[in-house]
């Protein structure tokens, strides 16, 4: 499946959100990633939060804080929201496994300090977001529906380049060793 | 310069760095069970690349939900079987042979100092216990690795832990790493390798230093680690003696694994638990740990004694011990679930089991279970559980269920009492 890094933003506000939270271990059963598209952030504990407005299903990309992915190394978690059609999760640090997990499905897990988080959340206070990923120029531009917008730039390994270029790990270490 | 242990290993590991720090290791180990294990058959079935790198290497058990409790978690079974006989793996435990895989496989003596070793399971970083480097990784990973025998991570940095003085009676590993983790905080050693050592460690069996290292990664680490010593060599000796002329030999390789006296440590932390108390999680992350006596007299609906954590036989043995002679009180319902068939079989020829089903306990067959929610022990809404696992995520044992952390000695005494108690009170 071609990976796209724009669209709608999702803004979870909470820190250390973790991948049983993302998709309850009751759907682990599953063996196919497509099975899995209904259950998106089922178990979040977040006041107001709905797993089934509009906003989490039109989602492309979501935006969070600290720790985000922590616990299970389920790679459901980002397969969860890979069929769900979000394919760039930004934060301001993540778990290991789970940030690996999204590179090797050639996925985005971006990283941004503290004061940019902070003024992507005010944006997203006064209006809806929109947010695009040029991968190349490693930046990425958050346009509100109101018409400002904010321009990041953020840094990527040459290896997480490497595995979002390839498409994945497989791709990658099968065509190397 | 010094070397960490992790250091060590990476060096003698390292197939390829394709990027400046991305270290890409070869395998010694890759074990599987049947909930991350299947997707990536699945996918290399349909690239045309069902192989495995080395068969004596990968090691599979059927552990999250055994006997299968459904048609979906039979078919999860039997993919991970008809794969394991489809390419001849010797080591695949299914049902009656099966048990959680960081109880089972460190028994059977797979894991040996020095080893590098992956799981699609995040507490993958038990194994290190055994002087290894043990990490949790995700189903490509685990993939790639059995297809290829590699995996890559990131520079090793170290934090350093000593653990200092001496356990006072009634206080567990599990107090030890409660504690720790709620220094650390959840994310405290991401990406770190978690070094354990100091006199505690010096002191503690190799059950105790397996739930130590369990817990690693509930700070976000990546492995636990401890020095192959004479507690590792006991342990191992069965499973080693052919390939050492003696003891002492062996002794004297697995100390090449050391970490060097100059080693550089990203952070150094010195803890003396002299006075340390028993230890219990409140709320939905596992750095939230006060000591048992802050939390008394909460009642719990449900108690759960097992898990990758704490359900060895030594584990089994102090719950047993608190147990004898006493019932559980009438308004809690406990569950035991020994982690492997040996210890279970261990804990049924030293009486254990009798205490336990005396005392008004379940026992269960080894397997996860109840642990994530999966089967064996699942909490409705509202409900409580003073359980021995590693994980009090909101939902973790069941869609409003509420669970906390805690020793098997603790979680025998609350399931006495029915209320959160400090198991040195009885």
């Amino acid at each position: 499946m071609e990976k796209i890094f724009k669209g709608p933003a999702l803004f979870l506000d909470r820190s250390d959100i973790n991948t049983d939270e993302i998709i309850p271990a009751k759907y682990l059963t599953e063996v196919t990633k497509e099975a899995l598209q209904p259950y998106m952030l089922e178990d979040l504990k977040l006041e107001g939060f709905d797993p089934k407005s509009p906003a989490v299903r039109h989602a492309r990309v979501v935006v969070t804080r600290e720790n985000f992915g922590c616990g299970s190394s389920r790679e459901h978690a980002p397969w969860v929201f890979e069929v769900n059609g979000v394919h760039t999760i930004i934060a301001q640090s993540y778990a290991r496994i789970f940030r690996q997990n999204m590179f090797n499905g050639g996925m985005l897990a971006i990283e941004l300090p503290k004061d940019q988080i902070d003024r992507l959340f005010a944006l997203a206070l006064r209006t809806e977001v929109e947010i695009a990923v040029d991968v190349e120029a490693q930046c990425l531009t958050a346009n509100g529906a109101d018409g400002t917008s904010e321009t990041f730039s953020f840094d990527l390994s040459a290896f997480d380049k490497a595995l979002v270029q390839a498409g994945g790990w497989v791709e990658f270490a099968d065509a190397r060793y | 310069m010094g070397k960490t242990i992790a250091e060590k290993i990476f060096e003698r590991h390292l197939r390829d760095e394709p990027f400046a720090g991305t270290f890409v290791l070869d395998l010694d180990c890759v074990l599987c069970h049947e909930i991350t294990t299947p997707v990536a058959i699945a996918d290399l079935e349909w690239r045309g690349k069902d192989r495995v790198f080395d068969k004596t290497k990968i090691k599979a058990v059927i552990d999250h939900v055994t006997p299968s409790k459904d048609s979906k978690t039979a078919l999860q079974a039997k993919m991970l079987r008809d794969w394991a006989r489809r390419h001849d793996l010797q080591d695949f435990f299914d049902v009656g042979r099966n048990g959680v895989c960081h109880a089972l496989f460190p028994e059977k003596g797979y894991i040996r100092p020095g080893y590098t070793v992956i799981m699609g399971d995040s507490h993958t970083c038990t194994h290190g216990a055994f002087g290894a480097f043990a990490a949790g990784v995700g189903t490509t990973d685990l993939e790639v690795g059995i297809l290829k025998g590699v995996c890559a991570f990131r520079k090793p940095a170290t934090i350093r832990v000593n653990l200092n003085g001496s356990l006072p009676a009634g206080v567990y590993a599990k107090d030890v790493i409660l504690f720790v983790i709620g220094q650390l905080g959840v994310n405290g050693a991401t990406d770190r390798v978690i070094e354990f050592g100091g006199p505690i460690v010096d002191a503690m069996s190799m059950e105790a230093r397996m739930t130590l290292c369990n817990m690693a990664i509930e700070a976000g680490g990546t492995c636990g680690i401890c020095m192959p010593d004479a507690v590792t060599l006991d342990y191992l000796w069965p499973f080693i003696a052919a390939d050492y002329a003696d003891r002492a030999a062996a002794l004297a390789d697995f100390t090449r694994w050391h970490s060097d006296a100059d080693a550089v440590y990203d952070r150094v932390l010195d803890f003396d638990l002299s006075a340390l108390e028993p230890q219990v999680t409140y709320g939905y992350k596992p750095d939230c740990v006060k000591p048992v006596a802050e939390l008394a007299g909460t009642p719990v609906d449900q108690v759960y004694v097992g898990t990758c954590t704490n359900g060895r036989i030594e584990d089994l043995r102090v719950a047993a011990a608190l147990l004898k002679g006493r019932r559980i009180a009438d308004s809690v319902r406990a569950i035991v679930s020994p982690a492997t068939p040996k210890i279970f079989s261990d804990a049924l020829s030293e009486g254990l089991i009798q205490i336990f089903m005396d005392a008004g306990f379940c026992v269960t067959n080894p397997t996860c279970g109840a642990c994530l929610g999966m089967s064996n022990g699942v909490l409705a809404e509202g409900e409580v559980c003073a359980s021995t696992s590693n994980r009090n995520f909101n939902g973790r044992m069941g869609k409003g269920g509420m669970v906390h952390l805690m020793s098997p000695a603790t979680a025998a005494a609350t399931a006495i009492t029915g209320r959160i108690t400090d198991a040195r009170s009885l």
